[in-house]
């Protein structure tokens, strides 16, 4: 018979590290396609999900079971997301002089054409994770969580730990900050 | 150009374009190795060692004043002290003196 999370959890803070093995497998997906979000490298997504899992064993005996584990488990992986664009906030790219030829290409069709460029197209996908990248670690939260994945204020101040009003002033404060980083994109390729 | 629809644009674009979920071989076997190697940080075991080590110089401690109290020339002093009835009697009379004068002043009235 299968073990219930609950089951699997009261094994690990029991002593059997084994039974964190499931735990691992079936949360893991979800892990990587949140870290993918943050960190374009594979090694940086890799050391991501593996400290969430580190930090989620070491703070177990602190999980209350009043929300499922899921929801813990996220707010362990946003808040490690957070800390990790805080520590790499210097790295970020200071200019958008290096577009590849299909990313320029999608731009001036849209400049053009805005009705001509698809969404759908994998230029516009790298050109957002470059404009992402240039914004300030609680901005690029901010902006991932309540426009690219459409959660609700309540939703993300519950993940990150912040206050309600604070997520409302930081994501007014992120979308000032994309349009200057989309302004600072266009003028640099079309003035 | 209108920024606000370049904004739209590539925001439906990362909507349309979800990351992968693909997670790397074996990785599970990784996380339960490090894990495995990672010291977990036993609380109650920390505090119970440094209350055995407190309690061990304590009575390093109280064997040391004992032995200096016992060879120490000067704590004979001690000795002329007055004897342990008296000074039980003095603290019953002290503690009790209030009550023997309330007691005092009912008789006289």
């Amino acid at each position: 018979m299968e073990r219930t999370e609950t089951d699997l959890i009261a094994a690990v803070l029991g002593g059997d590290t084994a039974s964190f093995e499931p735990l691992v497998v079936k949360y893991s997906p979800r892990l990587f396609a949140t870290a993918r979000r943050y960190a374009r490298r594979e090694s940086e997504v890799e050391d991501i999900v593996q400290e969430i899992w580190v930090k989620a064993f070491q703070k177990l005996g602190g999980f209350r079971r009043e929300a499922p584990f899921e929801h813990w488990l996220m707010r362990l992986a946003v808040h490690t997301c957070y800390d990790f664009l805080r520590a790499h906030q210097r790295s970020r790219e200071a200019a958008f002089s290096d577009l590849f030829q299909a990313e320029e290409d999608w731009l001036e069709r849209f400049v053009s054409q805005p009705s001509s460029a698809a969404e759908d197209a994998d230029a516009a996908r790298q050109l957002v994770g470059r404009a992402l990248e240039q914004l300030s670690p609680p901005a690029r939260l901010v902006i991932t969580l309540l426009e690219i994945e459409e959660r609700s204020v309540k939703d993300i101040a519950s993940l990150t730990g912040w206050s309600v009003p604070l997520v409302k002033v930081r994501a007014f404060r992120a979308r000032a900050e994309m349009r200057k980083v989309l302004a600072k994109m266009t003028k640099e390729k079309y003035l | 150009m209108n920024q606000d629809e370049l904004h739209r644009k590539l925001i439906a674009a990362a909507r349309r374009n979800p990351p992968s979920e693909r997670v790397p071989l074996s990785f599970e076997k990784r996380v339960l190795a490090r894990i495995r190697a990672c010291p977990v940080a036993d609380y109650w075991g920390l505090w119970s060692d440094a209350l055995w080590r407190s309690a061990a110089s304590c009575v390093a401690i109280m064997l040391l004043l004992g032995a200096w109290w016992w060879f120490n020339p000067a704590s004979g002093a001690l000795a002329s002290a007055p004897p342990a009835s008296n000074l039980s009697q003095d603290l019953e009379n002290t503690v009790l003196a209030a009550a023997e004068s309330e007691q005092s002043l009912d008789l006289s009235r």
